[in-house]
């Protein structure tokens, strides 16, 4: 493979859990590619086993999550103009993840601590009540919805450094939908719920350090979501707030 | 690692230290002019209730907030085991208050 | 080098509260013990605060100033995050705790020299 002048010089991590390291591809450069389009070219016409993972291809799934010259990012939203110095180009797979191979991580444990911070809705009603109606424009739902728009891509759990340091985290994108239904009144597992956000691996382990802010392609603000958890768990804890929905 | 009540006292002692801390710092701006000897700090703490507190509490707060926030230190970045946390917690309160306090005694008595 | 996912205003923020703390924390120890010889060994006291007029020493003091002033602020910034209600000037906040805390030091250092 000769790199002609004008290729991408592009790095990825080929591998596997025991062991891996970093294989150079010439990709020819185009006035206009996407990260998943490199990827992509590499796949199709110089190696055939590359492993990564894509769906939609147009950021609405967040399957394509990996690191881009050391930032968290959804390949097929990212330009190589936005990332791409003197022709180089490093990919690997989302930092704090385990990996499965090549360039797929093992998302099960992300998923887990989901599971773990009561990131699903607890429900009272059944289809013969009324349906309750909720006012978009209520406080409460406001601060749900600012959050809602999740869908689970990791990339702010690549980009914490707490998840990094702390294996109990449950990291931003589990507390963010904690949050989310922390204001949803129709959830009667409130007590559940920040009990679970408030153990070893919840929400008073987050620094601020606001990486999951800088990354979140959805624009979420998990920093400020958890934020809103330690003040709720602290107004429950010191009886200020009660420990339902008001 | 921190659990609610750790990070509540940690916040709390925070909340206390700041008005200290700016006290402090105002204080030592004002008192390094024309440099520092023993007497001129001896002749403004000794035998001062007020600086006896101020002092007092000033170590107490810092040496409960320092010992909670080098936890997480050892937790994140030492990988401290769980069980060695609160055992660490402790020694490194203790330490900083003893010999806070020590420091406080002498200039104040 | 910092990896570049750490490339943002807000990450350096939290490593300069970090290691700030951590700076103060091993240097109270040492506080301590000096401020304790004012009723132990005076004269080995005054000994210490003569040695620390040196240039040196006066500007590394200013430097403790400087970090205790920005773990302040940067304190104070964590506190409105966490008790306020959320506010996106957080960057503003962030360099306006590094630069008052500057201006603290300078102020100790032309005082000092």
């Amino acid at each position: 493979m000769q790199a002609k002048a004008v290729d991408l010089d592009v790095r990825v991590w080929r591998g596997n859990a025991s062991a891996g390291g970093y294989v150079h591809y010439p990709v020819p450069l185009r006035e206009s590619q996407s990260i998943l389009d490199v990827v992509t070219w590499i796949q199709r016409n110089l190696e055939p086993t590359l492993g990564y993972r894509f769906a939609c291809r147009v950021g609405m799934c967040g399957s394509c999550a990996m690191m881009v010259n050391g930032k968290p990012r959804w390949t097929c939203r990212t330009h190589i103009k936005q990332v791409v110095r003197n022709h180089a180009l490093t990919l690997a797979p989302l930092r704090n993840l385990p990996v499965i191979r090549d360039l797929v991580c093992d998302m099960s444990g992300f998923f887990d601590k989901w599971q773990q911070a009561q990131g699903r809705f607890h429900p009272s009603a059944t289809r013969e009540d009324a349906i309750v109606p909720i006012d978009p424009q209520s406080p409460q739902r406001k601060l749900a919805d600012a959050a809602i728009e999740c869908i689970n891509c990791a990339v702010c759990y690549a980009a914490c450094d707490v998840v990094a340091n702390n294996p109990a985290y449950l990291g931003p994108a589990a507390l963010n939908r904690a949050w989310t239904l922390v204001n949803d009144v129709r959830d009667v597992g409130l007590g559940e719920r920040l009990r679970a956000v408030s153990g070893p691996g919840g929400c008073y382990n987050c620094h601020s350090q606001q990486g999951c802010t800088t990354w979140c392609p959805k624009e979420l603000n998990p920093t400020a979501s958890i934020a809103g958890l330690k003040r709720k768990a602290l107004k429950v804890a010191l009886k200020t707030e009660p420990l339902d929905h008001a | 690692m921190l659990n609610a009540r750790l990070y509540f006292i940690q916040r709390l002692s925070a909340m206390v230290l700041a008005p200290l801390v700016l006290g402090h710092l105002l204080g030592m701006i004002l008192a390094i002019q024309g440099g520092l000897d023993a007497a001129e700090i001896l002749s403004r703490t000794q035998g001062s209730v007020w600086w006896g507190l101020f002092y007092g509490l000033f170590v107490v707060a810092a040496g409960v907030h320092a010992a909670i926030g080098l936890r997480v230190i050892a937790c994140e970045w030492l990988r401290l085991a769980p069980a060695w946390l609160d055992a660490f917690t402790w020694i490194a309160g203790l330490v900083l208050i003893g010999l806070g306090s020590r420091a406080v005694v002498a200039l104040v008595l | 080098m910092i990896k570049p996912h750490r490339s943002q205003p807000l990450w350096f923020a939290y490593i300069v509260h970090r290691l700030s703390g951590l700076a103060l924390a091993l240097f109270l120890p040492v506080h301590f013990y000096v401020l304790a010889l004012a009723i132990s060994a005076p004269a080995r006291l005054d000994e210490f605060l003569s040695w620390s007029e040196q240039p040196v020493v006066i500007a590394m003091e200013a430097g403790l100033v400087f970090l205790l002033a920005v773990h302040l602020f940067g304190g104070l910034r964590l506190l409105a995050v966490e008790l306020l209600p959320w506010n996106p000037r957080q960057k503003t906040f962030a360099a306006a705790a590094a630069g008052l805390a500057f201006f603290i030091a300078c102020g100790f250092l032309l005082r000092a020299i």
